[in-house]
């Protein structure tokens, strides 16, 4: 691989930048493979990213489905914050967090990771002792965090409605300032080519469609375009399919898939440069470098698999992105897209060995995955590597939903579900 | 937008009338008392997921306010009919479980 560098970039122009070299091979899969990723999103490339780093592992390949990135990676609105309530969700989120810190130094790509601060605004007296609480629980974590109150909130974001004469007044925000945005697409780009490097197989366009399981261990991956790949270890990472996944294994998963959608705005001039959400009047932006407005949307009630979502959600959200910002009620809408996410009961993920030996899921991530993405592939292949939970991942077993040991955090992130 | 054929008010209306309210069919334990953990676990948290046809409890929430079950796609999206709470819809191909 040759590293990527400002003196490269110079010589490249010289060339019309046409020598470029590939970003990662395309290569014929093996017959067998220590390890198997199945989902080459950001969270699957990341855990062999991890596999063969941290953990110095060769023979590992990533299979997916359609393209890299193609899935929940490639249409999340990109936002990263550290901000959770409960210890557990708070050591894991913020472990990622310190990845993200680095993570363009240390893949040698750009992943225009931003920290410019994310604000959870809260509209009722409630909402505020939620967010001291949250505020007050973060710190003790370790985590950068603050309360707010509507003046300071108006200070940050100008163009934000924050009079009291509004249906949902702004009475204050936490506030992390080391939270922000990444380019997703760079990404699932910068984790495959860095794992490429390592020797990774990245294998696209194959579909998996059955898991091989003998006596009670998975010992391989049927799949429609390559046959039969046999496996050491088995991690699924495949965010919305996970539990069409189980399924094949022979065993449930406590997952429902829904639809997510977000939507862009055409480019306006530079007007947000945070990130504001909001959990009771159920919208959240940001700016995009382009200078779309990117606009989160919430889950539709059913399970679906259809990559779009309903139009009642689209109004709702737009209702409340204009309550909060009047001034771009005359902005015209780009795009609309929706991916299906994996939402668990206490609206917390699934790293967890299952009942089928040498099988393993990462998967419920919900609405929430992308921020969590090189934790979740750092703890994930540390599983992966040794057959067991590190003490990041041990609470978020699946096996939780059977003794009762929930991690609750629906509502109390502070996100809008 | 969904177009929901409510049995109770025998019409259709659009989606924002109603609320999904999740898995249909779903029993509760008969002798809760001696219910282990795992049987508990798998009532409360353990749902259907598939990406095909699905059983669902709908509420009509902004109309009747009556609970009815739709049997519908959830890949297609193509929803096969409305029934009311105890009674039973036969999809093409599908067995009574």
């Amino acid at each position: 691989m040759t590293r990527y560098s400002g003196i490269g970039l110079l010589k490249h122009a010289l060339h019309h930048q046409e020598n470029w070299q590939r970003m990662w091979r395309n290569p014929k899969p093996r017959d067998h493979y220590d390890f198997i990723v199945v989902g080459g999103g950001g969270h699957g490339l990341a855990t062999a990213y991890y596999l063969a780093k941290v953990h110095q592992k060769a023979n590992i390949a990533v299979v997916e489905k359609g393209w890299l990135g193609g899935g929940n990676t490639g249409r999340n609105t990109t936002i990263v914050r550290s901000n959770y309530l409960w210890d557990e969700a708070a050591h894991l989120y913020e472990h990622a967090m310190k990845l993200w810190e680095g993570l363009s130094q240390d893949l040698n790509y750009n992943v225009m990771f931003s920290q410019r601060g994310v604000m959870n605004l809260g509209h009722n007296l409630q909402d505020m002792r939620d967010i001291q609480r949250r505020v007050n629980a973060n710190r003790l974590n370790g985590i950068d965090s603050e309360v707010l109150d509507a003046q300071q909130c108006k200070e940050i974001v100008p163009i934000m409605d924050c009079s009291s004469s509004t249906r949902y007044p702004v009475l204050g925000a936490s506030w992390q300032p080391r939270a922000g945005v990444a380019r997703h697409d760079a990404v699932a780009w910068g984790y495959a080519r860095a794992a490429d490097a390592l020797g990774v197989d990245i294998i696209q366009q194959t579909e998996v469609v059955d898991i091989v399981v003998e006596d009670g261990v998975a010992v391989g991956i049927q799949t429609k375009q390559h046959g039969l790949i046999k496996a050491g270890r088995i991690g699924c990472v495949t965010a919305g399919h996970s539990g069409v996944l189980a399924g094949m294994a022979g065993f449930e998963l406590p997952v429902e898939s829904h639809p997510l959608q977000a939507f862009v705005s055409e480019p306006i001039k530079p007007i947000l440069d945070t990130v504001v959400m909001s959990n009771a009047v159920h919208g959240y932006m940001s700016q995009s470098d382009k200078g779309d407005l990117v606009i989160g949307a919430g889950i539709d009630g059913y399970v679906g698999y259809g990559q779009r979502g309903s139009y009642p959600v689209i109004e709702h959200t737009v209702h409340a992105i204009m309550e909060l910002f009047p001034v771009v009620s005359r902005v015209h809408m780009n795009r609309q897209w929706g991916g299906i996410v994996d939402t668990t009961p206490d609206a917390c993920p699934i790293i967890s060995a299952t009942p089928v030996e040498n099988l393993f899921f990462n998967c419920g991530w919900g609405t929430g995955g992308f921020k969590a993405t090189p934790g979740s592939g750092h703890v994930f292949a540390d599983m992966l590597a040794n057959g067991k939970p590190n003490k990041l991942c041990k609470a978020f077993n699946m096996f939780r939903f059977h003794d009762g040991a929930l991690i609750d955090e629906h509502g109390a992130a502070g996100v809008a579900h | 937008m969904f177009l929901l054929y409510c049995p109770h008010c025998e019409e259709h209306r659009e989606e924002e009338e109603f609320h999904a309210s999740g898995q249909a069919h779903l029993a509760r334990p008969t002798d809760p008392d001696n219910c282990t953990d795992v049987e508990w676990g798998e009532f409360l948290y353990f749902r259907k997921n598939p990406k095909g046809l699905h059983r669902e409890l709908w509420h009509h929430s902004a109309g009747c306010r009556k609970y009815f079950n739709v049997l519908r796609n959830t890949a297609s999206y193509e929803i096969i009919g409305s029934y009311k709470v105890g009674d039973w819809l036969d999809a093409p191909g599908e067995k009574k479980s």
